[in-house]
């Protein structure tokens, strides 16, 4: 009981980090139902399926808004299928941990820029 | 308009990188499109932020669909967290509205450092 609470909590937020940030929150859906005794494999199939209701509401609320640029999401979307299979395909010949510390260092790099090109605007 | 067209191919190519990286790493793709729509497509932060929750549902239906198939999907667990997690999002994107952009910006720096550390430790 405390278990499914805990795990709904941890959806709550998710949702609220991606409705804020605009990001799918699939990085504490996984967790969330590892928690609940899922497999990995079940829990990342699931962490998709739950994304969908939670970028519905938030797409929902960005209409209102006037914020979605429609083509320009579904470009990216259809493409980024193309790039799930090229990413399944590489993904078993290289080293993951290599990958991911290059994807961190990558990922300080983006933050440092998107806060410098703020700094005085 | 010739703007729109050549923004077309550059538009493909962060589909590309999102999908690659979130299949490869595991990580979401918004990680990765926002901040290419901020840095290559001149987009402000609200609409990169907004585009990129379009653009996540596509790429969730597609791979949803796929697990289906095989029957990985538990459908009442997907609906324990999502839909908790649909009530955070409303929240979100409503409070989102409310901060300026300028600080959105260094909020999703901040959460990208988050992320990268993250990374190292696991």
């Amino acid at each position: 009981m405390t278990t499914i609470l805990f795990a709904m909590l941890l959806g709550l937020g998710a949702g609220v980090l991606s409705g804020l940030f605009g990001v799918g929150g699939g990085i504490l859906f996984v967790p969330a139902l590892l928690a609940l005794h899922r497999t990995q494999l079940h829990a990342e199939a699931t962490s998709l399926a739950a994304i969908l209701p939670t970028v519905g509401a938030g797409v929902w609320r960005q209409r209102q808004y006037g914020n979605v640029r429609w083509r320009a999401a579904l470009i990216i979307g259809v493409a980024s299928i193309l790039g799930v299979e090229v990413g399944v395909q590489v993904a078993t010949e290289l080293p993951e941990a290599t990958l991911r510390r290059l994807f961190a260092v990558l990922v300080f790099a983006v933050a440092a820029n998107i806060a410098w090109r703020r700094r005085h605007s | 308009m010739p703007h729109t067209i050549r923004a077309v191919p550059r538009l493909i190519v962060i589909g590309v990188v999102a999908g690659f990286f979130s299949a490869l790493l595991g990580v979401g793709g918004g990680l990765v499109i926002v901040p290419l729509l901020l840095l290559f497509a001149h987009f402000s932060e609200r609409p990169a932020m907004a585009t990129s929750l379009g653009a996540i549902g596509i790429t969730a239906l597609a791979g949803t669909i796929r697990y289906a198939f095989h029957g990985d999907v538990e459908w009442g667990y997907a609906a324990l967290i999502g839909l908790p997690a649909s009530i955070g999002a409303v929240a979100g994107t409503t409070l989102q509205q409310r901060i300026d952009s300028r600080s959105l910006s260094f909020a999703f720096a901040g959460l990208l450092v988050v992320v990268g550390v993250l990374l190292l430790a696991i």
